[in-house]
């Protein structure tokens, strides 16, 4: 019996080394060490050994059993790292090969440089006033100082649907609507909007442009209260290190008027082609708001006071990309817009 | 406004500034200087010559073979101008010498004669054509007798100098002469003036004798001074007068013109000239024109006029457009003798509106229009007539004919120095405001704290409290202003709730594969209703620039669709945008349009392209109505959208659906009319449009969570044969309907029409889960409530479960 058992031993290892599978050396375990295996079966016939040679045999067919399962378990392990290779082998790919595109628009770059401005300034305690694109001649001039005949008229051409009614030639009737229903009250708005006038469309010029207007009405607001938050707005939009400088200017609804320059952010001061060689770049048109604007919208101009900018987000983002051509912005051409996409935070 | 600053300098110290350094210091101060010019553009070797002989080329009939001194050497020079004559004085350039235009001169050979420099235009020194007087414009200058040989043609015309060209603001039309630049000037740099002079001998016989003077038209012309001045000679004026105008940007004609002119760009007072003789009366008299009267102007135009137009006549006729334009049939020619000299204040309303009627803008009625200095209308007629005996040889008669009832009063403002401070956030001293006053030349006394100040006339814009704080801030430096921001409540800012979901609005449609288009509100009469969403009246320029830009738009899917086809014309493989904008509607109550938000999308060319996978698909309407439907489950208002068959001009008939919210139209998704996309070469494109605002406003319930159930949930297939019109929106209808509380949710997930089915049949098949929270459901509830559903499905839309 235990010659038979050495035999089967050997068979059973012998076996272990030839299997190449996973699959053939659990056929081996089977066979060999399973419920109705040879050495099962020893052990079972071990019920017609005389008493006394029990125990020695039941402790050899143990050994056996152990190291026949050792050297199994052994093997299975390498088969089963190999079995792992292979199908990692089989599964691997080109990960050079494209991924499957998210495919995402963008918004067009006005109304991205648009959401920048009014978040920047609703961080301020900024509200976002709207008004219709349509407007009465009423709140696009006569309400902003400009009266009929001001001469001042002929720097904004309009188009008007009838005497009195025109396509609004700029943001602030927004404002002048803002003051009329805030009865006397503080404002603090930024006016986003499209406005129109009668242009030909060039490279400079377009009939439909963008504007985006702030103001701000309180008790003993200064002039440098207005140069403070521009040169915040500057240095936001246009980097840390960006100075401004204020130039008189002429707005029939401000005054002070005042036209703002921010240091070239191309060349920082020095001189470029983006600045036209004069280290300054001209950003936006701002103001003290005129008594008489205040006063037509029942503000007391003796109590109260303001200040209110303007700037064309077409000119921002001309600067700021670097986009030579206004016409760019209304043709839609995706190779354009598709440009604005990468997030710049 | 172009100012000379050789010219400027005879007004104020220029301190020996450095052009550009005067421009920077001029504009930071409020006045833009858009532009140094230098008008020697760098020239040398550009000398005068003395043609000595002149012979024709032996080989070119245009040609000339001129012998010229140039003051060191005689040489030879080649010239094809038509006018040159031997003994003229001439421009030479001389070999080395850079024109303006880039043109280097070297010595050459021309048809076998050397030449060794050029004899030039004024063009060629880089004169505009417009500004060279008419003798001269199609050939070589020719300089005065005196001018010597050899020395530098640059001081003789005037180009040793450096124009400054202001970019003036339409308050500051006191810029808009010599003298209101110098006082700016004198301002900044605190320096003094100097003032032309106006001396001459009076005749013995007296203009009131010459011209009598009446004015119907007070309040258009509350002034007018005319002086006459005879035994004039017209001709040529002096150099140095025709290259300052030259310099301002005005052509030279004879020195009568020229003298009026000049004075014109000193004083910033438009004057005229009549031809005494050919007025015919010794009358003038203004007066509004006659409707329908006719002038002939200078420019030989024949002008119709209207009774709100200012004419000056003489008794009988007009012989001027008040402010605008002289008339042709008065105007100084060669041989005019007597002169008229015409300085009045015209009302700027008044001479605007006529100069716009006729079209006619010129400088003399753009100072009009703004309005010119009441004191300065006698100077500048004094300053003519003496010009005029210095230099046209004229005899002025003594004293004038003059109409003044024009209110001179200067302006009168009353400022504390603490209001002026408080509003600039400042501590300007009263010493520093008093001086910037004195420097600025306004009267002012300081008593009582408080500032009395008397602007001078030329200034009409210094009217009210804050302009005298722009003209103190502005001379003290607007770099002083410190930096703060305002002091007040904290309050926070943010979005409304509809901008805010305005804003998602965009991310979604960007985040589903859409780019953000922004269009032209105005369009054409033929696009301007198309696809609209409802019928309403049209809004339309009264002046458009162009047809195709003459209406406001009643939707955005015309402009849309432009892209579109440009950008497929461009190899775009896939177009795909959305626009957010207004429409514009009918008329409300104010008069105004009503101006509707709307958003719109189009999708065109391939939608899914990832072709090394084997995936490829053009766009479909499920595409776009998928994303309205993605859209208005961001919005919450997903159980509330509707889609229903129906059929819009230039939309498939077939694919077209209104989009309802809660039963009532919001918007419309279709695919283009194949006829449609033909004309515009587009593949298939489908479209969509929404009431933007509407959806917006809509008002939906708070979102509230549901408790995440921890019993499962049952499913049950149904298949379906039904006729193939049945809409399968329908179907899901009766199934939502009629599968009780229990039913959760139900899924189409198969449509089968084909060979495999009866003719005008379809299979569709539908998942239904049931579900209560509470509990898990038996075998018995669902059966039952599923019975239901096929009964129903089958009594009200004779649907068949497929065996």
């Amino acid at each position: 019996m235990e010659a038979q058992l050495q035999q089967l031993k050997e068979e059973a290892l012998q076996k272990i080394t030839a299997s190449v599978n996973v699959k053939e050396l659990n056929d081996v375990r089977v066979a060999y060490l399973g419920k109705k295996g040879p050495i099962t079966d020893l052990l079972k016939g071990m019920g017609n050994l005389p008493a006394e040679e029990r125990p020695k045999m039941g402790a050899l067919v143990n050994v056996v059993r152990e190291e026949v399962t050792t050297v199994l378990e052994a093997r299975m392990t390498l088969l089963q790292e190999q079995a792992i290779n292979e199908q990692l082998e089989k599964e691997s790919i080109d990960v050079t090969l494209p991924g499957r595109p998210v495919k995402t628009g963008n918004h067009h770059p006005l109304t991205r440089v648009v959401e920048e401005i009014e978040d920047l300034f609703i961080g301020m305690g900024y509200e976002i006033a709207e008004g219709p694109e349509v407007e009465k001649d009423y709140y696009n001039f006569e309400a902003l100082n400009l009266p009929k005949g001001h001469p001042a008229r002929d720097m904004q051409d309009s188009f008007y649907i009838s005497e009195d009614i025109l396509l609004r030639t700029h943001t602030s009737p927004v404002q002048a609507r803002t003051m009329e229903a805030k009865e006397g009250q503080p404002i603090k708005i930024i006016c986003p909007g499209k406005v129109y006038r009668r242009d030909n469309d060039d490279a400079t010029h377009s009939h439909q442009f963008t504007q985006i207007e702030g103001l701000v009405i309180g008790e003993n607001i200064r002039m440098s209260d207005l140069k403070g938050t521009l040169s915040v707005f500057a240095k936001k939009m246009f980097g840390d290190e960006r100075e401004i400088r204020l130039r008189p200017s002429f707005f029939p609804f401000t005054e002070p008027s005042v036209e703002m320059d921010i240091s070239c952010f191309k060349c920082g001061g020095d001189g470029c082609n983006v600045c036209k060689k004069t280290g300054w770049i001209e950003i936006l048109g701002a103001g003290m708001v005129h008594p008489n604007v205040l006063e037509m919208a029942g503000y007391d101009s003796k109590k109260l006071s303001g200040f209110a900018f303007g700037m064309g987000p077409e000119r921002i983002a001309m600067l700021k990309y670097g986009v030579e051509d206004i016409r760019h912005f209304y043709t839609n051409d995706v190779r354009f817009l598709s440009q604005f996409h990468r997030t710049e935070v | 406004m172009l100012v000379s600053t050789k010219w400027l300098a005879e007004y104020v110290n220029t301190q020996g500034l450095d052009p550009k350094d005067l421009g920077e210091k001029i504009t930071r101060a409020g006045i833009e200087v858009d532009a140094v010019i230098d008008r020697s553009h760098g020239m040398t070797n550009v000398v005068v010559g003395y043609v000595k002989e002149k012979v024709k080329h032996p080989e070119a009939d245009k040609l000339n073979i001129c012998q010229v001194d140039v003051g060191d050497e005689t040489t030879q020079i080649i010239c094809g101008a038509p006018n040159v004559e031997a003994g003229q004085k001439v421009i030479v350039a001389r070999p080395g010498a850079v024109l303006p235009g880039g043109m280097k001169i070297k010595k050459a050979k021309l048809r076998g004669e050397e030449s060794n420099g050029m004899i030039c235009s004024l063009q060629e020194l880089g004169i505009e054509g417009r500004l060279v007087s008419k003798a001269y414009a199609d050939g070589i200058y020719v300089l005065p007798e005196t001018a010597v040989p050899g020395e530098s043609v640059l001081p003789l015309l005037g180009l040793d100098d450096v124009v400054l060209e202001l970019g003036l603001t339409p308050n500051r039309s006191d810029a808009l002469s010599m003298l209101g630049v110098a006082y700016e000037v004198g301002a900044i740099l605190s320096e003094d003036m100097k003032y032309p002079e106006a001396t001459y001998t009076e005749s013995n016989e007296k203009a009131s004798d010459y011209l009598s003077l009446k004015i119907d038209a007070i309040e258009e012309n509350p002034m007018y001074i005319a002086k006459v001045v005879k035994n004039i000679q017209v001709k040529e004026s002096p150099l140095w007068l025709q290259h300052r105008l030259m310099a301002a940007g005005v052509r030279p004609h004879n020195n009568v013109v020229d003298i009026t002119n000049y004075v014109l760009m000193e004083y910033g007072q438009p004057l005229h000239a009549f031809d005494y003789d050919r007025l015919e009366t010794k009358e003038i008299v203004v007066r509004l024109a006659n409707e329908g009267e006719k002038i002939v102007t200078l420019d030989d135009q024949e002008r119709t006029l209207k009774s709100n137009h200012l004419v000056i006549t003489n008794g009988n006729g007009p012989v001027a457009i008040a402010g605008v334009m002289g008339g042709a049939n008065s105007e100084v020619h060669d041989g005019t003798t007597t002169v008229v000299i015409e300085s009045a204040y015209f009302a700027g309303g008044s001479v605007r509106q006529t100069s716009k009627d006729h079209n006619l803008r010129s400088d003399a009625s753009a100072r009009f229009e703004k309005g010119v200095d009441p004191n300065r209308v006698i100077l500048a007629a004094e300053r003519a007539a003496s010009l005029l005996a210095e230099l046209a040889g004229g005899e002025v008669l003594a004293g004038s004919v003059i109409v003044d009832e024009l209110d001179k009063t200067p302006a009168e403002v009353v400022v504390s120095p603490d209001f002026i401070n408080n509003r600039l956030g400042m501590k300007i001293s009263l010493e520093d405001m008093t001086s910037i006053l004195t420097r600025l030349k306004f009267d002012y006394q300081a008593a009582n704290g408080l500032l009395y100040i008397k602007a001078p006339t030329r200034r009409q814009d210094i009217k009210i409290e804050e302009d005298i704080i722009e003209e103190i801030a502005r001379m003290y430096g607007y770099d002083e202003i410190p930096m703060t921001l305002p002091v007040e409540e904290s309050k926070p800012g943010g979005l409304t709730s509809y901008q805010a979901k305005r804003r998602q609005v965009r991310a979604f449609l960007e985040g589903a594969g859409l780019y953000q288009a922004i269009t032209y509100s105005l369009t054409s009469k033929e696009m301007s209703q198309k696809f609209a969403l409802e019928t309403a009246p049209v809004t339309e320029l009264l002046m458009p620039m162009s047809e195709d830009r003459s209406i406001l738009r009643q939707s955005l899917i015309p402009h849309l669709l432009e892209a579109v086809t440009y950008n497929t014309a461009r190899q775009a493989d896939t177009v795909a945008l959305y626009e957010v904008g207004s429409v514009f509607l009918g008329e409300t109550e104010s008069g105004l349009p009503h101006e509707q938000e709307h958003l719109a999308a189009v999708i065109s060319g391939k939608w899914l392209d990832h072709s090394w996978q084997g995936e490829k698909k053009a766009v479909d309407f499920f595409v776009l109505k998928g994303i309205v439907e993605g859209l208005m489950e961001l919005l919450g208002l997903s159980k509330e959208i509707t889609f229903e068959r129906t059929v819009v001009d230039g939309l498939h008939p077939g694919r077209t659906a209104s989009i309802q919210l809660a039963g009532e139209e919001i918007g419309l998704i279709a695919q283009l009319h194949p006829s449609e996309q033909k004309d515009r070469d587009l593949k298939e494109t489908y479209v969509m449009e929404l009431n933007l605002a509407q959806v917006l406003n809509k008002e939906v319930e708070a979102l509230y969570y549901a408790p995440v159930s921890k019993f499962p949930s049952i499913s049950r297939d149904i298949a379906l044969v039904v006729d193939s019109e049945k809409a399968t929106g329908e179907l899901q209808a009766i199934i939502q309907l009629s599968g009780g509380r229990l039913l959760k949710n139900v899924h189409l997930f198969d449509l089968y029409e084909g060979e495999k089915m009866e003719q005008g049949k379809k299979s569709v098949a539908f998942s239904l889960t049931y579900f209560d929270p509470e509990r898990t459901l038996t075998d018995e509830e669902v059966v039952n409530a599923h019975n239901k559903v096929l009964k129903a499905l089958a009594e009200q839309a004779g649907a068949e479960l497929r065996g």
